[in-house]
């Protein structure tokens, strides 16, 4: 009765047909000519080709972080450093519908979450390390704490731009130079990235990028960089640990997650069903914290499932770019067919699988939001990360069991709390083994708020004082 | 409908109802303002909504003839317009409403029990009810007893709505819960189940009388609150948002959180209203723009 038209985002960025490498403040092509595509995922169109940097790129580009860093960044005071990424902060407010829509275009995401809270929340980043910059001093490091020098920092494709903020804000404000690789399938706000960092005025070689895949991150991990940060597979997090493993070198990893979502019995329900929604839908669940393992007490089992089923049902799949839609493409056919793996392990060993009735597009990797029920903690879909739009329901009798299920997994990034009653909110909180506990909401980011893992989750934090110690001599 | 519990056992089924988190609703309400209503839907929501008005005037200085003129603008808003679904007047000027409205399929609301504080004893509200029944409302707003309901008499404030129940024989009931009054939404959920539980054919959030009248969030909370109650019972209840929805624009945030929360079988006038005045010529203003592609003014919609 009440249809919504189509309502697409009116914006379109200026995309170039070709990019090249980022290294030294100048666009370059691969010493060997080595290019890729990247693919709009909603389409399975090819976007723009970009430059693949190899070995011998990935030591150009150290050679021109490391000389920016002795030349001029490392030099260079604190309030002048903050006032570099004030500017960079600005101009991505200005620039925020291009980059939210570039985004949503080459990751699959909607344009509703780009809007509202990719772009926003990495230009807050920017704002918030730039106010660091001079204050260092006082972050509780010890005083005049240095910056390490060059550092490698490869991302993900899940939060393209914010990463990339989490990532190089912090290492500027402390006077470090940085040479970044973005996800293969998602190097296009990277690539804008640059070019403002260009139009900023950044004195040469402080920001590098360098599109790749493997084989290129493994190069920049292997190269003369003082310190690497991860974000990523737990496979290749350890990976990398072992890499840098005996040599001088510095490393931070932000990894998988199998977050628990408890709710308690005296929840407020209607919440709690928006906050898992919230939790495993929001990205398509490509979320390192997602709140993939919903823990419901087993009195309230049925009417959380009732409403959360109700609910998922009016979840709007489609088109990334229309500003109605709520859930956008898998970013690639081989996450795509990753989750699809997974999901049929789900309902092999027994649990109940349901998906909303919605129609998918014809072109482009999509997958319906799905829930299953009857887990058990044994299944591979209640242990294993999926990173997608997959949710594991499990049900437990008493606290001390929720916090049991919820801590038997090998990671620990994430988890939630729902109850109306505040001391049960305080007593979950301490026992549960995850570097984020969220209370009646998930999903919630903040600069200031440090961020990371424990146990396979990785180790190092992001953002708030915290998170400068991974950027300082310290 | 009315209700089969006694007021002990209504009383105590409300206090026992989960909480609400206020950050969580908040933010629910704000992520539907987020949809994008355009072209073609834009249209049939403009038409919907002014299809779902109760055209309102509760002025001490209402006369017969402002009355006429608001019955008049309800039954024929603008060319092709559908009209309202009701006009809202204080009891004294039913009788005209009726007369101005007979044979239109436009009906006649009355606010009464003492609107909008409610303060005069229940005889006298119930009496207040009965006289604009007998002068041909078809439909009651009632206010509750809020002094009541905030010295924790959840007893006294659902006989009082049962009382006035009876009191409007066929006219359905429309309960308002003075939101503003209220101030919490553990508060408005409780007011909502324990309305609906005496017999409410609508509840309402506010008389538009004081500081803080519909808002979003409240809105939806009792939108789920209806949506729980037909679930456990079966009865389906109406919402009505009133005093402070002045613009398109506010008017398409309720419509689609009515969508996503409640779905089809409240999307008419016979299970949501708003309640306003000014909000009929902003709909009309936008509907005359998407037909001709330009913006009018003031002057291309009556004032009445």
């Amino acid at each position: 009765m009440f249809e919504y038209a189509p309502a697409p985002e009116s914006v379109r960025p200026d995309i170039k047909e070709h990019y090249g490498l980022f290294i030294g403040g100048e666009f370059v092509d691969a010493e060997d000519g080595a290019v890729f595509k990247s693919v709009n995922p909603s389409t399975e169109e090819a976007l723009f080709t970009v430059a693949e940097a190899g070995e011998a790129d990935v030591a150009k580009a150290v050679a021109a972080a490391r000389r920016a860093h002795e030349t001029v960044w490392g030099p260079m005071s604190g309030a002048e450093r903050g006032k570099y990424l004030f500017r960079i902060a600005r101009l991505l407010q200005e620039k925020a519908r291009e980059f939210a829509v570039a985004e949503s275009m080459d990751n699959g995401k909607p344009i509703k979450e780009t809007r509202d809270f990719d772009v926003p929340t990495a230009a807050q980043h920017f704002f918030y390390h730039a106010g660091w910059a001079d204050k260092l001093s006082y972050a509780g490091l010890g005083a005049d704490p240095k910056p390490l020098g060059v550092v490698g920092q490869v991302i993900p494709w899940n939060f393209p731009l914010l990463m990339l903020a989490w990532k190089i804000a912090p290492a500027l404000a402390c006077g470090n130079t940085v040479v970044l690789k973005p996800a293969e399938t998602t190097p296009l706000t990277a690539l804008m990235f640059a070019e403002l960092c260009q139009e900023a005025g950044l004195p040469a070689g402080v920001v590098n990028i360098l599109p790749g895949a493997g084989a290129t991150g493994s190069a920049l991990v292997d190269s003369a960089v003082d310190k690497v940060a991860f974000t990523g597979s737990t496979a290749v997090g350890r990976a990398i640990a072992k890499a840098v493993a005996g040599s001088k070198k510095k490393v931070t990893l932000e990894l998988g997650g199998k977050a628990a979502n408890i709710v308690f019995d005296d929840a407020p329900i209607d919440q709690a069903v928006e906050g898992v929604v919230n939790g495993i839908f929001f990205n398509q669940g490509h979320v390192c914290c997602a709140g993939s393992r919903l823990l419901v007490q087993e009195s309230v089992a049925d009417e959380v499932l009732e409403r959360l089923k109700a609910r998922v049902e009016t979840l709007r799949v489609g088109d990334p770019l229309d500003k109605n839609t709520d859930i956008g493409a898998i970013n690639s056919a081989e996450q795509l067919s990753r989750i699809r793996a997974l999901t049929e392990t789900g309902e092999g060993e027994g649990a109940d699988v349901w998906q909303p009735a919605c129609d998918l597009p014809e072109r482009g990797f999509w997958f319906r939001p799905t829930v299953f029920t009857g887990v058990q903690q044994s299944m591979r879909i209640a242990q294993e990360e999926i990173f997608g739009p997959v949710l594991s329901v499990l049900t437990f009798r008493t606290p001390d069991e929720a916090i049991a299920k919820a801590n038997n997994t090998p990671y620990g990034l994430s988890a939630g709390v729902w109850t109306e009653k505040g001391s049960k909110i305080l007593w979950a909180a301490e026992r549960l083994r995850a570097g984020v506990v969220w209370a009646n909401t998930f999903n919630q980011f903040d600069a200031a708020s440090p961020f990371g893992g424990l146990k396979e989750s990785g180790y190092g934090r992001e953002g708030g004082r915290q998170g400068l110690e991974a950027y300082l001599d310290v | 409908m009315g209700s089969i519990l006694s007021g002990a056992e209504a009383a105590s089924l409300v206090r026992a109802l989960p909480g609400v988190d206020a950050v969580g609703l908040e933010a629910r309400a704000a992520g539907l303002a987020t949809r994008s209503v355009k072209t073609t839907s834009k249209a049939r929501a403009i038409d919907l909504a002014i299809s779902m008005i109760d055209l309102t005037t509760l002025e001490g200085a209402d006369t017969p003839g402002k009355v006429r003129s608001l019955a008049a603008k309800a039954v024929r808003p603008d060319g092709d317009a559908p009209s309202t679904a009701a006009v809202c007047v204080y009891p004294s000027m039913v009788a005209t409403a009726k007369e101005a409205l007979r044979g239109t399929g436009v009906k006649v609301a009355s606010v009464a029990t003492g609107f909008p504080a409610g303060q005069v004893p229940l005889d006298v509200r119930l009496a207040d009810t009965e006289a604009a029944v007998r002068a041909g409302a078809d439909e009651i707003d009632m206010v509750i007893n809020r002094g009541a309901f905030l010295a924790g008499d959840l007893e006294r404030v659902f006989h009082e709505i049962k009382a006035v129940k009876a009191a409007s024989g066929d006219a359905r009931l429309k309960v308002i819960l003075e939101t503003g009054e209220l101030a919490t939404y553990d508060a408005v959920r409780q007011a909502s189940w324990l309305a609906m539980h005496a017999g409410a054919d609508f509840i309402k959030t506010s008389t538009g009388k004081v500081g803080v009248n519909a808002t979003l969030p409240v809105t939806l909370l009792m939108m789920q609150a209806v949506r729980d109650f037909r679930a456990a019972t079966g009865v389906q209840v109406g919402v009505k948002p009133a005093g402070g929805i002045r613009n398109t624009k506010d008017a398409i945030k309720y419509l689609v959180a009515v969508n996503e929360t409640l779905g089809d079988d409240w999307l008419s006038n016979e299970w949501f209203r708003f309640g306003a005045s000014s909000l009929l010529n902003d709909l009309l203003m936008q509907r005359q723009k998407l037909k001709t592609g330009r913006y009018s003014g003031p002057d291309y919609v009556t004032v009445d």
